[in-house]
């Protein structure tokens, strides 16, 4: 089954632990001197060359392919989890594996018509099964394919340790957040900057007494008044996603949302007013603007959203599903969606990273060479890619 | 010593004075023979004092008895002792702490009666060797292997090989008691090698005896565990129980054969039940010890203590199924790794005018 170096390894989408799983494409060639032949032609079994993950089928499963280090700059500024950007930086390349749920995502995706309302998708697992890695994935997809790709990299961050709250000019009872959201506007504009331009406003906003934006310029120049007063920040993210719903439906691009985190919309907020009571998250500007974007009553696009225990304020740690992590009011807010969940890995997608591991020399313990290592990795972390990750790092 | 009042004498101090009877009779503990107090200096205990001693024994064996409703003509030391346990329970570790009550030959140690007679001559005719009951033996011993080297029979006994597979010498202290005279390491290890000796010859019926008086049986090793044999349950999969326990925690385990290593506890997964990685190794090592990690499923229930007492008492269950599915041989390297061990440390009892079983008070100077 040895497939041609050319092979793309997908890397596994983890929660919050990267898996960085080498491709062949790039390093097969390169590195062969230090390699021996047997290596190399395990290698070729895991990773796969086909970096585009439009032609990620079956067949690429369980392997991982590689993202060029520019593309993971241009495409995710932010969004990655922490643990998998260390690995980054670590190998020196950004591969991901390729995992049944993402090719289902995928599946769904190619074959949607954007006529109708835009699909919700429900990324749900246990922690540290690799649901913002099947996100990124199919971020990365859709960036390739040229959408615009809305991404919220974890929306609890909004929801908590806020330290400026600011009364929104706006509407007054809701609280704007201008430091989260300069920071997202920054990220969005190093993201999408060509869509920027062509998106041109329809309407004329006032931002205050003095300053506007007048009807029909580009997006972009919104974006760099929210970045330039960062005051009115919460306001302009706003008006982008406003902008950009609207306009999505006309055919000219298609609109990808992707939230992480979708949970935190409908939770509690650890915030409080200066009154000591307690924030409610439709109290928030950004908030209440993600959940009009996360309403399917657009077209032209679709709505990728991830739930995570992880980050979550004031749940169990043993919940995973949707019902107990959305409660009732994001559940039916979100209802109708597509669940897709995301198990462990399974045996062939731990015999991938294993090898990806032994390959890139992170296991340097001679014990984790052999099958009994193997096999105690596997017990040990209960084939759950981030116990693997994090099992692995000592060694 | 107090006098025996009789039975009914005063009836409400009866039953009292008849415990502190036996009380009397009761001593600490036996770990002073160790020391073999006997052989060194002179008599500690008179005659006429162990007789009494002895007296007062059977008589508070018959009161204890009565107390009991049991017959005091068959009334044996067991039943004196699960007498004494009842009446005295102690929490105590240390059995030879707790309140025993047994005969007085076995309490006081034997001491050597007076070697010599009213005119000063001794009556053993090595007496003035310094060691008598050593180089009587000795000579015992070296006559037996002279009259066996000099027979010409060629019957080895194989008896005597057998028992000495399983048996040792006695020890130096055990020796000593039996003489009830000390020796030196020298003297100790010669007796021995003459005792190896006379086993290496072919002997008669007598020798035997003979030997046998100075082996012991080893009784753990002789002791064999029954190992269950595997049980199969309606889809013909292999399956065998074990119970573990560890601090407070309890544990049963079913491992089953022909499986892909999933282990259920209390009906949750593992990673989940016992998110830290170290309980996880703990369940690891026994199937790793073996090298059949992948191959058993096992689901286990266990209840009482913490997480790792919990995690513990899962590895010795686990252990204990798996002695079905392995060889003899494995099940030994499994007792010397020290799976089939049961961990004997429980939480120390905190003691009065301590702060915990160990640790002092602040100590102040003023």
């Amino acid at each position: 089954m040895l497939r041609s170096l050319q092979g793309l390894v997908c890397r596994s989408l983890k929660l919050d632990h990267g898996c960085a799983l080498h491709t062949a494409a790039r390093g097969g060639l390169s590195s062969v001197s230090s390699q021996d032949v047997p290596a190399e032609n395990l290698r070729a079994v895991f990773h796969t060359s086909e970096s585009d993950p439009a032609k990620h089928t079956e067949q690429h499963e369980g392997r991982l392919y590689n993202i060029p280090l520019e593309e993971v700059k241009a495409v995710f500024p932010h969004g990655l989890p922490y643990r998998f950007q260390q690995q980054i930086q670590t190998f020196n390349e950004a591969r991901v594996m390729v995992r049944k749920p993402a090719l289902e995502l995928l599946a769904y995706l190619k074959g949607s018509n954007f006529a109708h309302p835009a699909v919700r998708y429900v990324i749900y697992g246990e922690r540290g099964t690799g649901k913002t890695m099947t996100l990124c994935h199919v971020v990365h997809y859709c960036s390739r394919q040229g959408w615009l790709v809305l991404h919220i990299p974890d929306a609890h961050l909004w929801v908590k340790n806020c330290k400026e709250l600011l009364q929104s000019s706006y509407k007054k009872d809701r609280l704007d957040q201008p430091l989260q959201a300069s920071v997202w506007l920054k990220n969005f504009k190093s993201s999408n900057e060509r869509f920027l331009q062509e998106i041109k406003t329809q309407k004329k906003y006032m931002w205050g007494k003095q300053e506007s934006t007048e009807e029909g310029r580009p997006l972009g120049e919104v974006v760099e008044q929210g970045l330039a007063r960062v005051r009115s920040a919460s306001d302009a993210v706003g008006v982008v996603l406003r902008e950009i719903k609207q306009q999505s439906h006309r055919g000219s691009f298609r609109l990808l949302v992707a939230v992480d985190g979708v949970n935190a919309l409908w939770g509690r907020t650890s915030l409080r007013k200066e009154d000591k009571s307690p924030v409610s998250p439709e109290e928030l500007t950004l908030v209440h603007n993600l959940r009009k974007m996360v309403r399917n009553d657009w077209s032209g696009g679709a709505i990728v959203t991830t739930l995570s225990q992880t980050g979550s304020l004031f749940k169990p740690s043993s919940a995973y599903t949707p019902q107990e992590l959305l409660g009732k009011e994001g559940f039916d807010a979100l209802d109708p969606f597509v669940p897709i969940p995301v198990p462990n890995y399974s045996p062939g997608e731990f015999e991938s990273c294993y090898g990806y591991y032994l390959e890139r020399k992170w296991l340097q313990h001679e014990k984790a060479h052999t099958e009994d290592g193997k096999a105690e990795l596997r017990f040990l972390s209960g084939s759950n890619p981030r116990q693997l990750d994090r099992l692995a790092g000592p060694l | 010593m107090a006098s025996e009042k009789p039975l009914g004498s005063c009836p409400a101090y009866s039953y009292h004075t008849l415990l502190w009877d036996t009380l009397r009779l009761i001593c600490t503990t036996t770990a002073v023979q160790r020391k073999n107090a006997g052989a060194s200096g002179p008599e500690k205990y008179t005659e006429a004092f162990i007789k009494k001693q002895i007296e007062e024994f059977n008589l508070g064996k018959r009161h204890l008895a009565n107390m009991m409703g049991e017959d005091p003509e068959t009334f044996t030391q067991e039943d004196i002792d699960r007498a004494i346990a009842y009446l005295f329970p102690s929490g105590l570790f240390d059995k030879q702490a707790r309140p025993l009550m047994k005969h007085p030959t076995e309490v006081f140690p034997e001491q050597r009666k007076i070697q010599w007679g009213e005119d000063g001559r001794p009556f053993h005719f090595l007496f003035y060797t310094g060691k008598q009951s050593y180089y009587s033996l000795m000579h015992v011993s070296i006559l037996s292997v002279i009259n066996n080297a000099s027979s010409q029979s060629n019957n080895i006994c194989d008896i005597l090989n057998r028992n000495l597979a399983g048996s040792r010498w006695l020890t130096k202290i055990e020796l000593e008691e039996m003489l009830v005279e000390k020796m030196s390491d020298d003297d100790y290890s010669r007796f021995i090698r003459l005792l190896e000796k006379l086993v290496a010859l072919p002997c008669a019926d007598l020798e035997e005896k003979y030997i046998q008086k100075f082996s012991k049986e080893v009784p753990a090793q002789l002791q064999k565990v029954l190992i269950e044999p595997l049980q199969y349950d309606e889809r013909g999969v292999a399956f065998s129980t074990g119970e573990g326990r560890r601090k407070t925690a309890s544990a049963t385990a079913v491992v089953y054969d022909n499986g892909t290593g999933k282990i259920t506890v209390n009906g949750i997964d593992i990673l989940h039940y016992f998110p830290v990685l170290q309980d996880r190794e703990q369940l690891l090592f026994p199937f790793q010890f073996l090298g059949r990690i992948g191959k058993h499923d096992m689901v286990c229930t266990v209840s009482g203590g913490g997480r790792s007492a919990q995690a513990g008492a899962i590895r010795l269950a686990s252990a204990k199924a798996l002695r079905s599915f392995v060889t003899e041989k494995e099940v030994e390297f499994m007792r010397q790794a020290g799976l089939l061990t049961v961990d004997p440390r429980v939480k120390e009892r905190k003691k009065p005018g301590q702060e915990g079983p160990r640790r002092k008070f602040t100590w102040k100077k003023r």
